[in-house]
């Protein structure tokens, strides 16, 4: 059993880091909801079309060449330069932030005051325009994403858990990047949302639109800021899916991992996220590990983290994190 | 009312009210066919307690709406600080300087009464996105500075005891209060309160009177306030502007409006029948 119990740390271990990927796209999430009342749909594609605009930028890439090509009859593909990874990635924030203000522009100012299900559908239809859009402006092929960051097994930890257990545990650097990229980040919102007066006035938008107004918050710029923050959380998930598995389309799709999530740390929570986002991640690979694999015929990855959100929904719906909501009578 | 002199004159109780600061020049609102208010003209003056009665339906919540930019008036004008305000979104009347309380409440309740309070402070604080994020230099200091002004406020409003609390908790009462205390924190030129006595048991009206009193007296706020009860006005204000189905009908110190027959016919007759 030893020799089980120490597989199992390390799966144990692998699930937390999963996790924080998970948690980083529900992150997003949580944001705009809590900012906006607005459950985003589109989070997901967001991540996609941020970890494209960044590939493309760094490789150097013309935007929307294949239209550029058939209008023109030209040939173009690329400038022929490419950009170093840190000034990519700024030019892909401020991109982000374009976006967020074209999304505030062009859709949700029209759609103020109108029902949740009507906003929810927006950001449906939002989620398939950005995947085309990303589609047209920088092609369709599975791109590779290399910002520098290191990837394959640590040898620190496989070495020291060898000489502990006798068996080398396989922690991937790439995880363990995006578990301290991921911490600094929530830790760097929460600070951002409880004590400074954007945070505040985030927070204040959040809970009443007209008192809002009269002490002098525009709504406008709260929710272009709050999109661009969730942007960039965007592109931070983008950046560590995207080095991990390539930058491809079914990237959109990690958007309804994050459901579970949310219903397992609350829609409004920030912290609520990160560990929803653990508890899932170590919940589906010890499951598998444990009931899974030897017993289930494996594979439960797939569901099990929305049977568990089920459970949840059923004994505490507002989440572990979530404001419960108390109507006086 | 003795000695009005463009620049001023001096209360009964020895205060000195300053200039005219915001001038209402013949306002006409209407919402569709119906006529919310026609053709009024008013203005307040700096330092004093300015307060529009009337009873239910006279206009008086739209006009309060009108000054904080809430509604737009098809006709009239706005002058405030001397000159002609143009069009305005609410948030940046309030970013001038004009402060307001709703008759409902309108307060964060998820977030504490420092958080509440804190928000008012929005227009004292302009460290940019940067210096937030990074929690240094500017916004640091900022936030320090106008933790203690609120700090301030929310002793001499007597609300310390629940600093901490999610206003969604508190009673209707000390809502009231929190409210005041976020408008206040913005150091306003002009605070608006609707009907803030509404709603409240003899006690807490008495406590709210003498907080509105004391915050006069204490920072010299022009205050503009709407409210019902007729007792309460006369004691607080020193001018009072009477409206009725939309219409001024009278305008002056409360011993002037008290005899005004026009106001006794249409407020006060109906109020003790």
């Amino acid at each position: 059993m030893p020799e089980q119990f120490i597989w199992g740390m390390e799966v144990f271990l692998n699930g937390l880091m999963a996790g924080v990927l998970y948690a980083l796209v529900a992150l997003g999430f949580v944001l705009i909801f809590k900012a906006s009342g607005i459950f985003n749909f589109a989070q997901g594609v967001l991540a996609l079309f941020a970890a494209l605009t960044l590939v493309g930028i760094m490789e150097g890439q013309v935007p929307f060449s294949h239209l550029i090509n058939a209008v023109f009859g030209t040939d173009v593909h690329h400038f022929g330069w490419t950009v170093p990874a840190l000034a990519a990635i700024l030019l892909t924030m401020l991109v982000m932030v374009a976006l967020a203000w074209a999304v505030n522009q062009f859709i949700f100012r029209h759609l103020v005051g109108q029902e949740p299900i009507i906003l929810f559908m927006a950001t449906i239809g939002l989620a398939y325009f950005l995947e085309g859009f990303g589609d047209m402006m920088w092609g369709s092929d599975i791109k590779k994403l290399d910002v520098g960051l290191p990837q394959g097994i640590n040898s620190v930890i496989d070495e020291v858990t060898y000489n502990i257990f006798g068996y080398g545990f396989f922690i991937d650097n790439l995880d363990l990047w995006a578990t301290l990229v991921a911490a600094l980040l929530v830790i760097a919102l929460v600070l951002f949302a409880q004590f400074s007066k954007h945070g505040r006035a985030m927070r204040a938008v959040a809970d009443d639109h007209q008192a809002a107004l009269s002490v002098g918050i525009s709504l406008k710029f709260i929710w272009v800021m709050v999109w661009s923050l969730a942007g960039f959380v965007a592109l931070v998930a983008g950046i560590m899916w995207g080095t991990k598995s390539g930058v491809q389309f079914s990237l959109s799709l990690i958007a309804l991992k994050a459901l579970p999530v949310l219903m397992l740390g609350g829609f409004t929570s920030i912290p609520g996220a990160i560990v929803g986002g653990l508890i899932i991640g170590v919940g589906e690979k010890l499951f598998e590990f444990i009931i899974g694999a030897p017993y289930l015929g494996g594979a439960t990855e797939i569901w099990f983290a929305y049977v568990l959100a089920l459970v949840f929904l059923v004994f505490r719906p507002q989440g572990l994190f979530g404001e419960k909501i108390i109507e006086r009578v | 009312m003795n000695d009005m002199t463009p620049d001023g004159y001096t209360t009964e109780d020895g205060r000195k009210i300053g200039a005219v600061v915001m001038e209402m020049r013949n306002i006409t609102l209407r919402f569709g066919g119906v006529v919310a208010i026609q053709d009024i003209s008013f203005d307040i003056r700096e330092g004093e307690i300015r307060a529009i009665i009337g009873p239910n339906g006279a206009g008086k919540s739209s006009m309060l709406n009108v000054i904080s930019g809430f509604y737009h008036p098809q006709e009239g004008e706005v002058w405030y600080k001397g000159a002609k305000r143009p069009t305005m979104k609410p948030y940046e009347v309030a970013q001038q300087g004009i402060a307001r309380t709703f008759q409902n409440i309108a307060l964060f309740e998820g977030m504490t009464v420092l958080d509440n309070v804190m928000t008012g402070r929005i227009r004292q604080m302009n460290a940019g996105l940067l210096s937030q994020a990074i929690w240094k230099g500017k916004a640091e200091r900022e936030e320090v500075e106008n933790r203690e002004v609120v700090e301030k406020i929310i002793d001499f409003l007597e609300i310390q005891h629940i600093r901490k609390t999610p206003v969604g908790r508190l009673p209707y009462g000390l809502k009231k209060r929190v409210e005041l205390a976020r408008a206040l924190a913005a150091e306003p030129s002009i605070l608006l309160l609707d009907e803030p006595m509404a709603g409240m048991n003899v006690e807490e009206k008495e406590d709210m009177s003498r907080f509105i009193l004391d915050v006069n007296d204490e920072f010299g706020t022009t205050i503009a306030l709407i409210e019902h009860d007729m007792g309460v006005v006369m004691d607080l204000s020193d001018r009072v502007v009477v409206m009725d189905y939309g219409k001024k009908i009278g305008d002056g110190s409360p011993d002037e409006v008290r005899q005004n027959q026009a106001v006794i016919d249409a407020y006060l007759g109906v109020a003790h029948d």
